[in-house]
């Protein structure tokens, strides 16, 4: 088995409970590659959230280890930079102090002059140079998950965790947010696990696709690759021949095959099943079933 | 047209003239028209009822008063700036060594449950208590009356302040906890950069509240203790029966009141921020 950057081995969270024990995931596997963009989908409530507190040290698992680059990851650190899905920006600063409070925690030694310069280069990258002074109750949501989203590059972990960063926002919105962020991440080239609920946003964003059934017991049943070129923007990797494929594919797996996998741990052994849907011919019928039931 | 703060200027000038003018009205002397007995010119006018001075004569001796706020005259004359001062005095200083302690201890049981619940109950059973039933045991252990007059301002100020603080460090919003601890911020920076200013309106709410309660229980206190102070000075002119004294002083305690709290307001405006 080749040694991934991170890789997450019989992870598992359990909240016990008086009655019964709530087992919200266990038995995932994961593993991300330097430099890979890894989207995770799932329907809410299946522990996504908790998986990617876990991964962040926020939270403890119940069983099961976090390596990642050679070292366990254990508690916060400041190698796994966190965009929150409600972009805890301190609301008592502004939008250049929030960056440059990450930037201070990560390298205390600089000077002001250095944090600062650092710090208002990446509020740039998300275009935000015309509103370094202003607080977050002055800025709209995009603005604040950008200067979240900047925060974080900033720090440059060396693993970058966002939950559902763009979930707030309105579509036009979160297009542009979604070029920003392939452009920041194409420059940095950052190793990147985000979770979200949009599946032509996985598609536009991601390397792989990582599927969860239906929680409790939820599992990370399928790693799907998504085999479409770089550099992909929204209006071209429609026409894609791969793009309707994987599209369908995992569609597919929300709308019927997460609830019907769910609680079958034991019969797949807790295995992921890495999946081209680009190659992989798929019946006919399912993929019409999935497109009806999305339209 | 004019603005809503000029319409409400005038209309508060308006009803400060209708109020004193009533008052100037009703507490006039009558006219001394014939056969005024001695005591009745003593008194300064004709019938047995006892009058409240009018509004131009508290004036004519507040202006007098404050002509020259610091004069000394001896231990039952001394000039409003020096009783205030006094007072000033007494409220500061017990109130600062209360903030010292209650904003600390605040932090202790706002972030610790334990300690939360371990301290609640002495809370709960000393913050009813009026502070001036302290006085008698504070005199008696701390054998001054000054000391013991700081003594019941610190103990009836530190309640709001050390309730708010917990309540301030308690509710500081889990996301911004997180923040912290993505960022590998010690405790002590994760207090003074995250919990410090995201509990600080609150715990300037609490400090308003406290200085509030500070001065008007400062009166109280030194009415009971005596020799010096703006609570002693009021009493004293009532001993004196100036009555136009008492109702400058109490003027001036107002005054002083909304000042301290001005004060405050300013301080918490600073700290505030929007969500
Ligand atoms: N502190 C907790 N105690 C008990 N149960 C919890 C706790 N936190 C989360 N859960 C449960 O764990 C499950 C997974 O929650 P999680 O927030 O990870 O879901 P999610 O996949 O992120 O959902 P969404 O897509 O809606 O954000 C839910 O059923 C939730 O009720
Ligand atoms: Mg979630």
């Amino acid at each position: 088995m080749s040694r991934h950057f991170v890789s997450i081995e019989g992870l598992s969270k359990v909240y016990p409970s008086k009655e019964q024990d709530l087992v919200v995931f266990e038995g995932a596997n994961i593993g991300i590659d330097k430099g890979e963009f890894v989207c995770i989908i799932g329907h809410s409530g299946c522990g996504k959230s908790t998986i990617l507190n876990v991964m962040a040290g926020l939270e403890t698992p119940t069983t099961g280890t976090m390596i990642m680059d050679n070292k366990e990851a254990s508690g916060p650190s400041l190698d796994r930079g966190v965009v929150f899905q409600n972009y805890s920006l301190l609301p008592w600063l502004t939008a250049l102090q929030n960056v440059s409070f990450g930037v201070k925690a990560r390298w205390p030694a600089w000077n002001k002059t250095k944090v600062d310069a650092h710090s208002s280069h990446f509020l740039e990258m998300v275009g935000l140079s015309g509103a370094l002074h202003r607080k977050p109750s002055e800025l709209s949501g995009g603005m604040c998950q950008r200067v979240s989203i900047a925060r974080a590059f900033a720090t440059s972990p060396k693993l970058l965790l966002l939950d559902e960063p763009f979930g707030a926002l309105d579509a036009l919105t979160r297009g542009v947010i979604q070029d920003e962020l392939l452009k920041i991440w194409s420059e940095t080239q950052q190793t990147v696990f985000m979770i979200t609920h949009d599946v032509d946003e996985a598609i536009l964003l991601a390397d792989r696709v990582l599927l969860m059934t239906n929680g409790p017991h939820a599992r990370v049943a399928e790693s799907v690759k998504i085999n479409i070129p770089r550099p992909r923007n929204r209006a071209n990797i429609i026409e894609d021949p791969a793009y309707y494929k994987i599209r369908n594919y995992l569609v597919n797996f929300l709308v019927k095959r997460s609830g019907q996998l769910s609680g079958s741990a034991g019969q797949v052994g807790g295995a992921t099943q890495e999946v081209d849907p680009s190659v992989e011919i798929n019946p006919q019928s399912e993929q019409s079933a999935a497109l009806k039931a999305v339209i | 047209m004019a603005s809503l703060n000029m319409k409400a200027t005038l209309l508060s000038l308006l009803l400060l003239l209708v109020g004193l003018g009533i008052w100037e009205a009703m507490n006039q002397a009558p006219s001394a028209t014939a056969g005024l007995s001695e005591y009745e010119l003593m008194m300064g006018g004709a019938d047995q009822e006892a009058r409240v001075p009018p509004p131009s004569q508290v004036f004519s001796h507040a202006w007098d008063e404050l002509s020259d706020p610091f004069y000394d005259a001896g231990p039952n004359d001394k000039g409003i700036g020096i009783q205030l001062a006094y007072s000033l005095y007494r409220v500061l200083t017990g109130y600062l060594a209360a903030a010292l302690i209650a904003i600390p201890l605040g932090f202790v049981i706002g972030m610790s449950p334990l300690m939360h619940k371990a301290l609640n109950p002495f809370i709960q059973v000393l913050r009813p208590i009026s502070p001036l039933a302290w006085m008698p045991l504070a005199l008696f252990i701390i054998r001054d009356s000054e000391g013991s007059a700081i003594f019941v301002i610190f103990i009836c100020s530190i309640w709001p302040m050390l309730i708010n603080t917990a309540f301030g460090v308690a509710n500081v919003r889990t996301d911004w906890i997180k923040v912290a601890r993505t960022h590998e911020l010690s405790p002590l920076k994760t207090a003074f950069l995250v919990i410090l200013p995201a509990a600080a309106p609150t715990i300037l709410t609490g400090m308003r509240i406290s200085i509030g309660i500070a001065w008007l229980v400062i009166v109280a206190a030194e009415m009971l203790v005596g020799g010096t102070g703006i609570g002693y000075y009021v009493w004293n002119e009532w001993n004196n029966l100036d009555l136009n004294s008492v109702i400058f002083s109490i003027l001036m305690i107002g005054i002083v009141g909304m000042l301290l709290d001005m004060t405050l307001a300013a301080v918490t405006k600073l700290v505030q921020y929007e969500d």
